[in-house]
C-alpha cells in the first residue's frame, strides 16, 4: 500500500527532518506513529500525500510513485488518500454537508466544481458517510455550530465520502476530551475493520495508541527507532523512543 | 428488517434547506441588470466597436506631453488651495454641527434629529452637483467650488464625528455633571478632550477625498484643474490629458501618503 | 530623557510651523469673495424652487421626464456595480498575499488598484466617451472600471484575514488550486463581498447622478440643463428627486448589508 524507499528530509535551514526511512505499510494495516514533539512524525504523514516534500527517495502509494507524479497524477494518487488534521480543517461557515461533498471534488471536472454541480450519487455518499459516523441529523449545520468532536467526525465523514483507499490522520484527537477521543477513535477502529481501509495516525498518548493500533512504529529524531505489532510495544520500548521514562501527560486514561 | 432499515435512512435525515430564496434574489438581480441594459440601450456591439478606438485612444496618450508640466503646476496648487480651504471651512461647521447631532451630548432629540436629517441630506449630494449648482449662484471661479467642497465635506466630517461622539466614554462627562459645569464648560472640559484627535483625523480623511474631488470640480467652471482636462479633451490633445493624469494622480498619491503617516501618528 | 523632550518640542514646532505656512499660502491666494448682486437673488430662487418644484416633470408619457432620468441613473450605476463586481474578482485572487505567493504579481496587483482607485471616475467618463461616443454606454464603463480599485482592495484585503487550514485539507483530498479555491476560501469572503458590492453601488448611484454633467447619461443632463436655463423649479424637482432615490438606495442597501454579516 505504502512503500519508503531512503525517503530523507532536510529543511532549508540545514535541520533534519526524516532520516533515511524504509517502512512499508501493507493494505488493512492501523499504523500508529508514535515519538516526542519534533520527532518527525507529522513531517512523515505529510510526506505520503506530499504536502510536505521529501528531499531524498522515494514513496510509492498504491503502486504509483507520489514523489515523481505531476499535475492531474499527482490530484489522481491524492483523491485515494483520506486526511484527518488535528484542528479539523473544515470550511467554518460552509455547511456540514458541503464540507462532506468537498471530499469528493478529486471526482468532477474544474468547472463543475466551480458551478457547485455534484452529481446525485454523490450527495448519497455523502448522506451515507455522515450516518456511519452517526451524524446525518446535523447535515445542514453550519460546521462552526458543531463541538470540537462532531467536527473532528465530519472531517472523518469528508475521508470517507472521498472513497480513500488510505486514511492519515495527523494527531486526530490532540485537541478533544477523553470522552469524544474514544468515539473518534472508534470510529477509525470500525472504518478500518469493517471496510479494510488502511490507517496511518499520528499519536501523542501512548495508551490510545496501544489500544487502537495493529502496528506501531516509533520515531525518534527522524529515525525509525521501532517499528513492530502493538504487542512488542513494552514501557521499554516506550521509554526508549520517548528517550527517558513516560510521564502523565502520555496517559490519556481512555484505554483504562 | 430491511425495510426497517430503509424507513430508518429516510427519517434520519432532516430535509434540505430550501433555497428558493437564494434562486429568486439570484433570478431579481439578473433581472434588473436586463431591465438596466435595455433602459439604457446597453449593446455589446457597440462595445465590440468602441473597443479599437479605446486602443488608439490608450496610444495617443502615451507618452505624456512633458512640457505641458511646467504650465499646469498653477491650476495644480489651485486645486490644492481649494481642498485645503474647503475642507477647512467644511470641519469648521462640522464640529459644532456633530455636538448638535450627537444623541449623549445633546439629550433633546428635536436638536439631534433635525441635525442629523440636514447632515444626511447633504451627504446625498455629490461634490460635482454641489459644484455646478453653486456655479450658478457664484459664477466662473474657484470660489463655487471651495463652497461646494466645504459642503460636501461637512457631510463626510460630521457624520463620522458625531458617531463616534456617541461612543465616547461617559465618565469625564458625569464628573463635569458633578462639578456643576454649564452646558458649554460640560461639553469643553468633558467630550472635546476625548474627541480631538479623531476629529483630526477624519478631517485628514476628509481632506484626502477632497483633493481627488477637487480636481474634477473644473469640469463645471468650478476652478482648479479639471477645466483642463474638457479643453485637452475637446483639441484632441491626448498627450497633454495624459500629463493632467499623471500630474494629478502624483500629486494625489503624495498627498494621501502625508495624511496617511500623519493621522497614524495621531492614534 | 531631556533631550528626547526638546526634541519632541523643535518637532512639534516644526509641524505647526507647516500647517501655518500651508494655511497662509492657501488663503493669501484665494480669490475675494464677491457676491454678484445676482447670487441672492439665484439663492432664493433656488430656494423657492425646491420649495415649488415643476411637478409636471416628474413624469411626461412623450418625452424625456424626471423618472426616466432617475431610472437611466440607477440603470446606470447597477450595471457598473455589476460589471465590476466580477472584474474586480481576478485583481482581488492575484492581490491577496496568503491566496498569491508570488510577491512580484502581489505588489503589482496591489498599484493597480490603488492607481484605479486615485482615478477620479469622472475622468474615466471622460476617457470613455472619447472611445465610444457619448451617452449612457460610457457611464457604465466608467463605473465599472472605476470600482474595481475600490472593490478589489476591500475583497484582497478581507481574504488576507481568512483562515487556511480548511485549504489543506481540500489539497490533500487532490483538488486543483481552482476547486481549492472554489471550496475553502470563497465560502468565507462570499457574505463580505455582497457587503462591498452593495456598498459599492450606493457610492455608484451618487456618481451616476452627476455623469450626465460631462454627458455620460443620466439624470445629470437634464439637471445641467436645468441650470444653465435657470429653470428654477426644475432643478428643484431634480434635486428632490435625487436626494429621494440616493436616501431610498441607502436604506434598503443598509438593511440587506446588515443581515448579510
Amino acid at each position: 500500500m505504502i512503500e519508503f524507499k531512503n525517503v530523507s528530509k532536510v529543511y532549508p535551514n540545514g535541520t533534519r527532518g526524516l532520516k533515511n526511512i524504509n517502512v512499508k505499510i501493507e493494505k488493512g494495516e492501523f499504523v500508529v506513529v508514535v515519538g516526542l514533539s519534533g520527532a518527525g512524525k507529522s513531517t512523515l504523514l505529510r510526506s505520503i500525500n506530499r504536502l510536505h516534500e521529501v528531499s531524498d527517495g522515494e514513496i510509492i502509494v498504491g503502486g504509483k510513485s507520489i514523489t515523481k507524479a505531476q499535475g492531474t497524477d499527482l490530484y489522481r494518487i491524492r483523491r485515494d488518500i483520506g486526511m484527518i488534521f488535528q484542528h479539523f480543517n473544515l470550511v467554518k461557515r460552509s455547511s456540514v454537508m458541503r464540507n462532506v461533498l468537498s471530499g469528493r471534488v478529486g471526482y468532477h471536472a474544474t468547472w463543475k466544481m466551480v458551478l457547485g454541480l455534484f452529481p446525485k450519487k454523490d450527495k448519497e455518499l455523502a448522506i451515507q458517510a455522515l450516518k456511519r459516523v452517526n451524524m446525518p441529523e446535523k447535515a445542514y449545520m453550519r460546521a462552526d455550530q458543531l463541538s470540537g468532536g462532531q467536527q473532528q467526525r465530519v472531517s472523518i465523514a469528508r475521508a470517507l465520502a472521498q472513497e480513500a483507499k488510505l486514511i492519515l490522520a495527523d494527531e486526530p484527537v490532540a485537541s478533544l476530551d477523553p470522552l469524544t477521543t474514544k468515539q473518534v477513535m472508534d470510529d477509525l477502529q470500525h472504518i478500518n475493520q469493517e471496510l479494510g481501509i488502511t490507517m496511518v495516525v499520528n499519536l501523542h498518548f501512548i495508551d490510545v495508541a496501544r489500544k487502537y493500533a495493529t502496528r506501531i512504529i516509533g520515531l525518534k529524531q527522524g529515525e525509525v527507532v521501532f517499528d513492530g505489532p502493538v504487542e512488542n510495544a513494552t514501557d521499554e520500548m516506550f521509554a526508549e523512543i520517548y528517550g527517558r521514562p513516560l510521564e502523565e501527560d502520555e496517559i490519556m486514561g481512555v484505554a483504562r | 428488517m430491511r425495510t426497517a432499515e430503509l424507513k430508518n435512512q429516510t427519517t434520519g435525515m432532516p430535509a434540505p434547506p430550501k433555497k428558493t430564496k437564494q434562486h429568486i434574489t439570484v433570478l431579481l438581480v439578473l433581472l434588473l441588470v436586463m431591465a438596466s441594459g435595455w433602459q439604457i440601450g446597453f449593446s455589446l456591439e457597440e462595445l465590440m466597436s468602441g473597443l479599437p478606438n479605446m486602443w488608439d485612444l490608450i496610444v495617443q496618450l502615451i507618452p505624456p506631453n512633458w512640457g505641458y508640466f511646467s504650465q499646469i503646476t498653477v491650476p495644480i496648487l489651485e486645486t490644492i488651495r481649494m481642498a485645503v480651504v474647503g475642507t477647512t471651512i467644511g470641519g469648521l461647521l462640522a464640529a459644532p454641527l456633530s455636538m448638535l447631532a450627537a444623541r449623549n451630548v445633546i439629550h433633546t432629540s428635536w436638536v439631534t434629529i433635525p441635525c442629523r436629517f440636514i447632515l444626511n441630506l447633504i451627504r446625498t449630494l455629490p461634490e460635482l452637483l454641489l459644484a455646478a449648482i453653486f456655479v450658478a449662484i457664484f459664477g466662473i471661479g474657484p470660489i463655487p467650488g471651495i463652497f461646494a467642497l466645504a459642503l460636501f465635506s461637512l457631510g463626510i466630517i460630521a457624520k463620522l464625528f458625531y458617531e463616534s461622539i456617541e461612543s465616547i466614554d461617559p465618565g469625564p462627562m458625569e464628573a463635569m455633571t458633578a462639578v456643576g459645569a454649564n452646558k458649554i464648560k460640560w461639553i469643553v472640559f468633558g467630550v472635546v478632550p476625548q474627541v480631538t484627535s479623531t476629529f483630526v483625523s477624519f478631517f485628514l480623511y476628509a481632506f484626502e477625498i477632497n483633493v481627488r474631488a477637487a480636481a474634477v470640480l473644473g469640469l463645471v467652471g468650478a476652478g482648479g484643474i479639471g477645466l483642463y482636462y474638457e479643453q485637452t479633451l475637446g483639441f484632441f490633445e491626448y498627450d497633454k490629458t495624459a500629463s493632467l493624469i499623471v500630474y494629478t494622480l502624483a500629486v494625489v498619491l503624495i498627498i494621501d501618503y502625508v495624511s496617511t503617516v500623519a493621522r497614524e501618528k495621531l492614534t | 530623557m531631556k533631550r528626547d523632550k526638546s526634541l519632541l518640542i523643535i518637532r512639534r514646532v516644526l509641524v505647526v510651523i507647516a500647517v501655518l505656512a500651508v494655511y497662509i499660502w492657501a488663503f493669501s491666494g484665494l480669490p475675494v469673495l464677491q457676491f454678484k448682486e445676482t447670487s441672492m437673488e439665484v439663492i432664493s430662487s433656488i430656494f423657492s424652487g425646491l420649495l415649488q418644484p415643476d411637478w409636471t416633470y416628474v413624469y411626461d408619457p412623450k418625452g424625456e421626464d424626471l423618472l426616466r432620468g432617475l431610472l437611466d441613473t440607477l440603470a446606470i450605476a447597477l450595471l457598473g456595480t455589476f460589471i465590476a463586481s466580477f472584474l474586480c474578482i481576478p485583481f482581488s485572487f492575484m492581490a491577496a498575499r496568503n491566496i498569491m505567493k508570488n510577491k512580484a504579481i502581489v505588489g503589482t496587483n496591489k498599484f493597480i488598484l490603488s492607481f484605479i482607485r486615485v482615478f477620479p471616475d469622472i475622468v474615466l467618463a471622460l476617457l470613455f466617451i472619447k472611445a465610444v461616443g457619448p451617452g449612457a454606454f460610457s457611464g457604465v464603463l466608467a463605473l465599472g472600471i472605476g470600482a474595481v480599485g475600490m472593490l478589489g482592495k476591500l475583497i484582497s484585503e478581507d481574504m488576507e484575514g481568512v483562515d487556511l487550514s480548511a485549504r489543506e485539507a481540500l489539497v490533500a483530498t487532490g483538488a486543483n488550486p481552482v476547486k481549492t479555491l472554489m471550496f475553502a476560501v470563497i465560502p468565507q469572503v462570499l457574505p463580505n463581498f455582497f457587503s462591498f458590492v452593495l456598498y459599492r453601488f450606493e457610492i455608484n448611484v451618487r456618481a451616476a447622478t452627476i455623469l450626465g454633467i460631462i454627458g455620460a447619461g443620466g439624470i445629470g443632463t437634464p439637471l445641467i440643463f436645468a441650470l444653465s436655463v435657470r429653470d428654477w423649479e426644475r432643478v428643484g424637482i431634480i434635486l428632490l428627486g435625487i436626494i429621494v432615490m440616493v436616501t431610498m438606495i441607502d436604506i434598503i442597501s443598509g438593511k440587506i448589508r446588515a443581515r448579510l454579516t
